[in-house]
């Protein structure tokens, strides 16, 4: 069976952390109905933390950390509200046994849905600890003022009590359900502020602890026989050179073949030799024909919005601008596999697991193995990289179960090459669009089909009076069943504002319009003009229709609740076809900003990894069979490609906390089709803009130009 | 086969017996419980795994266990001196030079060896010796400003 629920109730939480004083929140479901709209949890708290008599604070939060900052950022809404400073919070994440219920930590929803919940329970907190405080000091409660994990008399600071000495002895335990009253911008001591990672140090020793890291007695390294494509069947195994390996223990359980052995070395050398025989599904498509093939297996559309007459529009139109855009399957990669390590104890199972969804991990590895979810464990120690691709893996399952079967902890840790077979890749997808121009630079017609991407990033935000926008299948489902695609940083958003953007940078060099005007005269929305012009400022844009032999140009969107506008310069080697991009500068406005640095950080790292979608990875395969199998044909972003990039924030505390970990990377492939465009004239329509798709399309300009 | 691998670690002297062509990596992390020096490809391509072998950045993936008779090994644990965390490390901290951290170690690592053969390089000279270390999360402008600065001197370092 299993069960959505959080893995602990509340007074069984209160015994397992010991006294002091607790405080659970619960706002209602909406905001976690928000991450997920088809379970409801009546009963579920969104946060915890608790205050023990040393004064020091724990977080428990099921939101992991995997380089996104979270861990600090989460530490420092934490302590504006409670009034403590940074120093004196602990943070747990990702433990099912002793954090609230999460779904999952992805979609940029940490600061966005859980931020609210985390803030609520640490107010809260600073109610019960003000109210306590004024009884012991012997005042009304307005008359006491609250800093640093100090309760004091307003008039009176000498008369004071540390939050350490009220926890003491105590055993409170508070339920929030209601609004909480949160501190305002102008309150904030740590939310604004950028302090150091609270992780930094732990990671530059090497002391920072990842799944793989974790060393229990008498543990086994276990490697697993992998197919050599996608829904290959195993006709047989031969195990016998392995077995005669010291040392090594063989499991061959229907289609599991493993071996295991305390040294992780030896258990590949043993599997390196197993003899295996299979079944391989005949290939029916590969890399270089795939968008055919997507098409031709499409399913139904799905009409996201209409507005106007688009047939209408379309038949006004003096020019019909008609573009596809394609983009191929991508790969996570982040530099961590997938790695867990299971103990089995007792009737308990515990997994330490790499892993952007801890409860997803418990629910999967209790359904597959039959245990009630009660008796797994999860816990997620640092993530090395996830961007999507570290949901409730399979890695976790399989650790279980091995343990399960030796009666010893077991770790599976993905080779890379294993990592790159069972990645669940960003989809390929097709996009098409019509649209048109009036006269005055104003767009007239939107008609856009999208296929595979979803329709993350189609929200229209220029004013267009006709329109229609229309999805076939989506990174979640409904893609032909070559091998399992997924969520991947910003999922679908990097395709759609690429194709988009791209369309509107056309239409503007066809009006003679500056790209920059041109977007600006049709979009009233303030944010997104607001994001354009600062960005603009800190470029030194200079206005001019495309091409203007600059090499320069713009884009911009929404992802995740925050505007962003990119401006990219770039040189092209019209001889190689090679891009060399000299500065970018990413502009945001994500509401009301936590930690600017970490903010900063997001964004250049959304660049830099944004650089390797468009212009270097493109997953090889022959039907089933993944040829990527290391970074050596898989080419992500390296230290000489990495250009100039700046960032600005742009103030805006009318607006609560907005994503930040992927609004960054939306816009790259948009922005650098653009300035290859505005350096040579020639388009790209497909990413990654290789060498040698940027040589053909010079080609076909040069044809054009001249026929 | 088995023999015996003698070579200093982090400054002490160290006996291995194992197969003597077993790779470097697996020593450390399992044999030696040293997990600070990370997997990221095993084929030599990421630089997950860098460590100094006399002084050199060597992938120790693709380092058998025999080369290193003799020789004097540092790993990311072996950094620090005396409780002080070394001055790359700290530019690290400072600069936000690192999101996941799993790249990390062997960024530091693969800087100091660079900062010892060149301690004032150029920012051209940095991407270079950088080039082949790979970092998923995109830290790459913040680990060159925190070497250069650490090259010239900021942070205590020479
Ligand atoms: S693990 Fe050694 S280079 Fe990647
Ligand atoms: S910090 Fe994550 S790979 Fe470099």
């Amino acid at each position: 069976m299993t069960t959505n629920k959080s893995g602990l109730d509340r007074r069984s939480f209160c015994r397992l952390v010991g006294g002091g004083i607790v405080v659970f929140v619960s706002v209602g479901p909406s905001a976690l109905l928000s991450q997920e709209r088809r379970r409801t949890y009546p009963e579920d708290l969104n946060a915890y933390l608790r205050i023990d008599e040393n004064g020091l604070v724990t977080i428990f939060s099921g939101k992991i950390e995997m380089g996104q900052g979270v861990m600090t950022s989460q530490a420092q809404m934490a302590a504006d509200e409670l009034g403590v400073g940074l120093d004196s919070i602990r943070m747990v994440l990702g433990d099912t046994d002793v954090c609230p219920w999460d779904a999952g930590t992805w979609g940029s929803l940490t600061t966005r849905v859980f931020g609210p919940a985390l803030r609520a329970a640490a107010a809260e907190a600073r109610t019960v600890l003000t109210q306590l405080g004024a009884k012991q000091l012997g005042v009304a409660k307005d008359q006491v003022v609250v800093a640093n994990g100090v309760v004091s008399v307003a008039d009176d600071p000498s008369r004071k009590v540390t939050y350490g000495e009220l926890a003491k002895g105590k055993q409170v335990s508070r339920l929030v359900d209601e609004k909480a009253v949160l501190r305002s911008v102008k309150e904030f001591k740590v939310m604004g502020l950028s302090p150091k990672r609270i992780d930094g140090l732990d990671k530059v020793t090497g002391h920072a602890k990842y799944a793989g890291d974790i060393r229990l007695p008498g543990m086994l390294y276990a490697r697993i026989l992998r197919p050599p494509a996608m829904g290959a069947k195993l006709k047989s195994a031969d195990t016998s050179a392995a077995k005669s390996l010291p040392g090594v223990t063989v499991v061959e359980q229907g289609d599991l073949v493993a071996v295991l052995h305390a040294q992780p070395d030896a258990a590949a050398e043993g599997i390196g030799r197993v003899k295996a025989e299979w079944d391989v599904p005949k290939p029916e498509v590969d890399d270089t024909s795939i968008s055919g093939y997507l098409l031709r297996k499409a399913p139904q559309p799905r009409v996201r919005s209409t507005k106007g007459d688009v047939a209408a529009a379309r038949a006004a139109a003096g020019r019909v601008f008609e573009s596809t855009y394609e983009t191929p399957y991508h790969a996570h990669a982040p530099m961590e596999p997938h790695t867990a390590i299971a103990e089995f104890k007792d009737g308990k199972m515990t997994i330490w697991s790499s892993t952007q969804s801890p409860f997803g991990t418990r629910d999967v590895v209790a359904k597959e193995l039959a245990l009630d979810p009660k008796n797994v464990r999860v816990i997620t120690p640092y993530v090395g990289g996830g961007f999507g691709g570290k949901g409730s893996g399979r890695q976790s399952a399989e650790a279980a179960r091995l343990a399960q079967i030796t009666g010893k902890p077991v770790q599976v840790a993905f080779t890379r090459p294993e990592e790159f077979f069972y990645d669940t890749f960003d989809p390929a997808s097709i996009i098409k669009i019509a649209s048109a121009v009036d006269k005055d630079g104003k767009i007239t017609l939107w008609d856009y089909d999208t296929y595979y991407a979803g329709d993350r990033g189609t929200e229209i935000f220029y004013e267009i009076p006709n329109s229609a926008i229309r999805t076939y299948g989506s990174w979640g489902g409904g893609t032909p069943p070559l091998f399992p695609v997924g969520p991947w940083r910003a999922p679908g958003a990097n395709m759609n504002i690429f194709a988009g953007e791209s369309q509107v940078d056309i239409m503007a060099a066809a009006a003679g319009v500056d790209p920059l005007e041109f977007r600006l005269r049709n979009t009233p929305d303030p944010r997104m003009r607001s994001v354009l012009q600062a960005a603009a400022k800190q470029f030194g844009w200079k206005a001019a229709p495309g091409p203007s032999g600059q090499g320069r140009a713009v884009a911009c969107g929404v992802d995740a609740g925050t505007y962003v506008a990119l401006m990219a310069s770039v040189k092209v080697d019209k001889a190689s076809g090679k891009v060399t991009v000299d500065r970018v500068v990413c502009a945001q406005d994500m509401g009301i900003v936590v930690n600017p640095d970490g903010a900063r950080m997001q964004m250049e790292g959304c660049v830099t990894m944004g650089l390797g979608y468009v212009f270097s990875e493109e997953l090889k395969f022959k039907g089933a069979e993944i040829l990527d199998h290391n970074f050596g044909t898989y080419r992500i972003p390296h230290f000489s490609q990495v250009p100039r990039i700046e960032t600005v924030l742009v103030k805006n505390d009318e607006v609560l906390p907005q994503g930040g970990g992927e609004p960054g990377i939306v816009c790259m492939g948009a922005v650098m089709a653009n300035a290859v465009f505005d350096a040579t004239g020639a388009r790209l329509f497909r990413l990654p803009m290789t060498p040698e798709r940027v040589l053909a399309a010079l080609k076909k300009g040069e044809k054009a130009a001249s026929s | 086969m088995k023999t015996t691998v003698k070579f200093r670690l982090n400054g002490r002297p160290t006996t291995i017996e194992t197969d003597d062509d077993r790779r470097l990596l697996w020593v450390l992390r399992t044999d030696l419980d040293l997990t600070g020096t990370k997997y990221g490809c095993g084929s030599g391509f990421c630089g997950a795994c860098t460590v100094l072998v006399d002084g050199k950045a060597v992938r120790s993936c693709q380092t058998p266990l025999r080369s290193l008779d003799g020789k004097e090994v540092v790993t990311i644990e072996g950094l620090s001196r005396d409780g002080q965390i070394h001055p790359l490390q700290q530019a690290f901290v400072d600069h936000g030079a690192l999101q996941c951290g799993y790249c990390t170690p062997g960024m530091i690592m693969n800087a100091t060896a660079l900062l010892q053969q060149q301690p004032h390089p150029t920012r051209e000279a940095i991407v270079q010796g950088m080039e082949r270390n790979l970092c998923r999360c995109g830290a790459h402008q913040r680990i060159i400003a925190a070497i250069e600065d650490v090259s010239r001197g900021k942070g205590g370092a020479a």
